[in-house]
């Protein structure tokens, strides 16, 4: 070996080594200290798209913050009962975190968007798919009943598969359906394997091959507005 | 050791660029980096920004490798290399995700594997540790060159087959082909058409340049 002639101690290793971890420890947490704020923003930036295209608003990374003050009139926290808490940040708020808590314990961010057409009610989502995680935000009407749209994320679902759930064709018939029957009990939506019956107010198509990301969107659906169910029971017309 | 001093851009430096596009490409001659080859070129945007990623990760860490090379103990040498190369992919997903948010997301957890792309560790080992370091960067750049040619080559044809796009531009529609009834193919989407697409380059790399062609 050409770069092998060199003997060196047991110390020079060592020391080597310890200098080595040290450097490198201290240049990748200077730059994670500095980066971290630019990081964070574009998180907060892709939370705001979510939340806007869940009513229908297109934005990108430029406009988002303008369009998320324009569009988003009110942010509160309730809890189980659909009471109002106080000393929260709705936008801060962790879906992945409140969903492991027991129901009574957990803090449901709400989002109050205003369109043209009257209030929406958006509330986030957070479950399981096949590979990951998968989580959204879903925007009801002023009735706290009728969906005014939708918006579905995932990390890992696979692309053409599961990954559908964020495609616009899986979205958009979500518009429309009601999360309660006309006897007010809750039902959630069904994501109906072989597709849902025409004008099934309650469930839209799985998607064919994504039979399991489908499920988990609809566990996901039906454990996250349940956490709401007392608080759109209260308010709704 | 000033005897063998030689201008910055020599033939033989030159060479150590260019080989690599070429006669030595490292996915399509070598067969080296090929997980990352099919898992992120279903589009043109992600392929370029990888190339460029790994560009600047092998030629830095060739470099640094390079400039350490007396002084790395025989020992520990792959654990140096893999520290540095750990080191600069940690900087460039902070980058990414800093500055390029929502193509680091497509890339997810790829760019983490770079450091695992056996080009970068072979280059370093192969190279670094026995050259200076001008050649040991333009080493690097041209074997990190040659691996995004081949990126970019199959990311294009993924892209305008698959999605009929080109960097999100509906070519294919503007053009009128789904008027006449041609429609994307989804297969292009998977990661079996990209190599199958690697293995058509191979096949004209070699119809071409027939040095490549093994006898037997």
């Amino acid at each position: 070996m050409r770069y092998a002639m060199k003997k060196f101690s047991n110390i020079y290793i060592f020391s080597f080594a310890s200098i080595m971890v040290i450097v490198v420890a201290a240049v990748l947490s200077v730059a994670a200290l500095i980066l971290q704020p630019l990081q964070e923003r574009n998180v907060a930036i892709e939370k705001m798209r979510n939340i806007l295209s869940s009513i229908q608003v297109q934005s990108t990374a430029a406009d988002a913050q303008e369009k998320y003050n324009q569009y988003i009139v009110e942010t509160f926290v309730i809890n189980s009962e659909g009471e109002k808490i106080e000393g929260f940040d709705a936008f801060t708020i962790d879906m992945r975190a409140e969903m492991r808590k027991p129901l009574e314990e957990r803090h449901l961010p709400v989002f109050v968007g205003m369109k043209n057409d009257g209030r929406k009610i958006i509330v986030p989502l957070h479950g399981k798919g096949l590979w990951g995680p998968i989580y959204g935000y879903l925007a009801l009407e002023e009735d706290m009943k009728t969906i005014y749209g939708v918006n579905f994320g995932h990390d890992k679902e696979t692309p053409g598969l599961g990954a559908e759930i964020s495609e616009s064709w899986f979205q958009e018939p979500f518009a429309g359906k009601s999360i309660f029957d006309e006897s007010g009990r809750f039902t959630s939506i069904e994501v109906e394997r072989g597709g849902a019956e025409p004008g099934d107010p309650h469930a839209v198509d799985a998607i064919s091959g994504g039979t399991i990301t489908s499920k988990g969107l609809e566990s996901m659906l039906y454990d996250c507005l349940l956490s709401y169910e007392s608080y759109f029971k209260k308010e709704g017309i | 050791m000033k005897s063998d001093r030689e201008s910055l851009f020599s033939a033989r430096n030159m060479k150590l660029l260019t080989n690599p596009l070429n006669d030595e490409n490292p996915i399509t001659v070598q067969v080296l980096g090929i997980c990352s080859a099919l898992a992120i070129t279903v589009k043109l945007e992600p392929s370029i920004v990888m190339a460029i990623s790994v560009i600047a990760v092998l030629s830095i860490a060739n470099v640094i490798i390079s400039l350490l090379r007396k002084m790395i103990p025989p020992r520990i040498r792959i654990i140096v290399q893999l520290v540095v190369i750990a080191s600069l992919v940690i900087l460039v997903d902070q980058i990414l995700k800093a500055f390029a948010y929502e193509v680091s997301k497509q890339l997810s957890v790829f760019v983490g594997l770079i450091i695992t792309n056996c080009i970068i560790m072979g280059r370093l080992e192969a190279f670094a540790m026995g050259n200076r370091p001008w050649p040991a960067f333009l080493d690097g750049v041209g074997n990190a060159a040659g691996y995004g040619l081949i990126l970019v080559i199959v990311g294009f044809f993924r892209e305008l087959l698959g999605s009929g796009e080109v960097f999100g531009y509906p070519v294919l529609e503007k053009i009128g082909l789904y008027r006449i009834g041609y429609e994307d193919n989804g297969l292009m989407i998977l990661p079996p058409m990209a190599l199958i697409i690697v293995g058509i380059i191979i096949w004209v790399q070699r119809a071409k340049n027939t040095k490549l062609i093994e006898e037997n």
